[in-house]
């Protein structure tokens, strides 16, 4: 006998069964003698922790916090003086005449309101796109590309537009979108216009367009990575049993990816609501997003009417966020 | 070939359709951005559309000359100093997080959601929130603290995921042999766990160059009268466009994929030593 096979050897006591029938089982020594002299190891968790935790709090949550509070502030004009008063969200959501019977639109929404409402919808218009968009991609590159030093190459290569600035990627739709702009140039040459459209640019088009180029690769990402967890021998296994490709796709991949999907989608979605910029550039400023309103506010120095509409852009956001999570687990992902 | 079964068919072709589609994909994200390298060499009569009246570097020099938008040379050094900051501070942050996060400890839940909030949270909630803020207490904001402050809070949650991916797959036995042997905390982790941990660190500083570099909401508010590169970019563009902006477009985005590439030979090559 070896020294390692006298090692290993199960004594009778521990090898009698531990459950209902038999012997006792056996006494398990408790390693507290060990533990108590050995200190858990690693640097303290409050040196780790404190940088980052005081950052944020000065630069995440300050902000944060501090637009609730100015947004019950009294605007003077040129700047505000604390105060709680509620006027400045009684102008966010009811304009002069509302609820007035004479006026004749006095069931008509705030402007605010309404940009707030158009600002969610283009949201969700994008969102659906960029599902459309990059399920498939994601679905390409992490089951049909077998190799994984092609599927990293080729996720990189998709992705690499993120870290590219989005000012600049969306003024690049401008030479595609114009009258004199490729899609038209092209849309003439085959003859499927006899003119140049202008509706292209300065456009909800444009606009989405625009949009879904600067924000899908963004859902592409956690669907990719849900897809990629997937365990190949489920499939294998479905494909056994005799499961049409479609069958595979609706009973196990789709379920599956579901919280991926889920996190693209938030992540879309909080982009986009809190987007201002891109909507100057390719839709020559005809539309405003609550972000602009944000902006044009503080520009003017009425902080606390910035502030209110940055809140019920908060809120918004939350109402989504907390939608995509009821309808979706995405715990097991984190 | 034996292996061309009606099914194998089936799956080539279904591959083709996605490989086809992924390519489209592509000229859908790239497109553009070719177009505007191409007619950013616009002759000096041309416009910012196709046709290309001839072929010059007459905007690019135009970008380089004095008369340029803005002050583009200082306005590009700012936002270099801001993005190798934010690296450093959201590499170094990022790394002691997950750290920490590798031990369980009251409210890591919360702090976890604290970090990835920073994701969430809108950049021009705030810039608004910080810049009010500011206002009230009296201090006029500078890109060199309230814009690094909001862009840490933005670029942490990418470098803390890729930290928390790295020692995922850590061998925690790796540092416990070093501790039997004797080695205190700081020798571990010098000798042991840095060397091994310095591919994802180089990755979570690459996410906090590149965010911050083309980061614009985030600064809108903060930079206090002193442009980074993407204000420049912004405020040019409420000027009458011109090939000039689509130069510094295409120098911009040139110089933002030249970084990645930096980014990708180095921590191939750090990588392979950690193997």
């Amino acid at each position: 006998m070896t020294t390692l096979e006298s090692f290993t050897k199960i004594t009778p006591a521990e090898s009698a069964p531990r459950g209902l029938i038999g012997g006792a089982p056996a006494a398990y020594a408790e390693p507290k003698a060990e533990r108590k002299y050995r200190r858990e190891p690693g640097f303290p968790v409050p040196i780790l922790i404190a940088p980052a935790t005081i950052w944020l709090i000065i630069f995440l949550f300050l902000p944060l916090i501090s637009i609730f509070v100015f947004s019950f502030w009294k605007s003077t004009g040129h700047g505000m003086t604390p105060a709680f008063t509620l006027q400045h969200y009684r102008d966010f959501f009811v304009t002069e005449g509302f609820f007035d019977p004479k006026q004749p639109d006095f069931l008509t929404p705030s402007v605010f309101i309404r940009t707030l409402w158009t600002t969610f919808r283009f949201t969700i218009t994008v969102m659906a796109i960029c599902l459309v968009l990059a399920y498939p991609l994601a679905y390409f590159l992490s089951m049909q590309v077998q190799d994984f030093k092609w599927q990293l190459a080729l996720f990189l290569l998709a992705m690499v537009p993120f870290w590219t600035s989005y000012l600049i990627r969306a003024v690049a739709w401008l030479p595609m979108l114009g009258r004199h702009g490729l899609i038209n140039e092209f849309l003439v040459s085959i003859g499927a216009v006899d003119e140049p459209v202008s509706f292209f640019l300065y456009s909800e088009f444009s606009y989405t367009m625009a949009l879904v180029q600067l924000y899908v690769v963004l859902a592409v990402g956690p669907i990719f990575f849900s897809l990629a967890k997937i365990d190949r021998t489920l499939l294998e296994a479905a494909r056994d049993m005799g499961a049409t490709p479609f069958q595979i796709f609706r009973e196990i991949i789709a379920p599956l990816s579901l919280p991926g999907v889920a996190i693209g989608m938030i992540f879309v979605f909080v982009m986009i609501m809190g987007e201002f910029a891109t909507a100057v550039v390719v839709y020559g400023g005809k539309t405003s997003t609550t972000g602009t309103v944000i902006l044009n506010y503080y520009a003017i120095a009425n902080y606390p009417f910035a502030a209110v509409n940055a809140f019920m852009l908060m809120v918004a956001m939350m109402i989504g966020v907390v939608v995509i999570l009821r309808l979706v687990d995405i715990r097991k992902e984190l | 070939m034996a292996r061309s079964t009606p099914e194998h068919r089936r799956k080539a072709r279904v591959k083709a359709g996605f490989s086809v589609y992924y390519v489209i994909f592509l000229i859908f994200v790239y497109g553009p951005m070719f177009a505007m390298f191409t007619l950013s060499f616009q002759g000096p009569r041309g416009g910012v559309t196709f046709p290309m009246r001839g072929l010059s570097f007459y905007w690019w020099e135009k970008l380089t000359g004095p008369s340029a938008v803005g002050d583009l040379k200082s306005s590009l050094v700012r936002s270099l100093v801001l993005a190798i900051v934010v690296m450093l501070i959201t590499a170094l942050f990022s790394t002691m997080l997950a750290m920490a996060f590798r031990k369980r400890f009251r409210g890591s839940g919360a702090l976890f959601y604290a970090v990835m909030a920073g994701l969430m949270v809108p950049g021009v909630l705030l810039s608004l929130g910080l810049a009010s803020l500011l206002r009230v207490v009296g201090i006029p904001p500078g890109w060199w603290y309230s814009g690094l402050g909001v862009h840490v809070v933005w670029t942490l949650p990418f470098g803390f995921l890729v930290m928390m991916a790295v020692f995922n797959r850590f061998d925690s036995r790796l540092e416990e042999a070093a501790r039997d042997m004797g080695a205190d905390e700081w020798t571990v982790f010098k000798e042991v766990t840095l060397p091994l941990i310095t591919p994802g660190i180089v990755a979570a500083g690459l996410f906090g160059f590149t965010l911050s570099y083309d980061e614009f909401a985030r600064t809108t508010l903060l930079s206090g009268g002193q442009n980074t590169l993407p204000l420049d970019i912004n405020a040019s563009l409420t000027q009458r466009v011109q090939p000039t902006l689509f130069a510094l477009g295409t120098a911009s985005t040139l110089f933002s994929l030249l970084m990645i590439g930096l980014f990708i030979v180095i921590y191939t090559i750090l990588y392979r030593r950690s193997r």
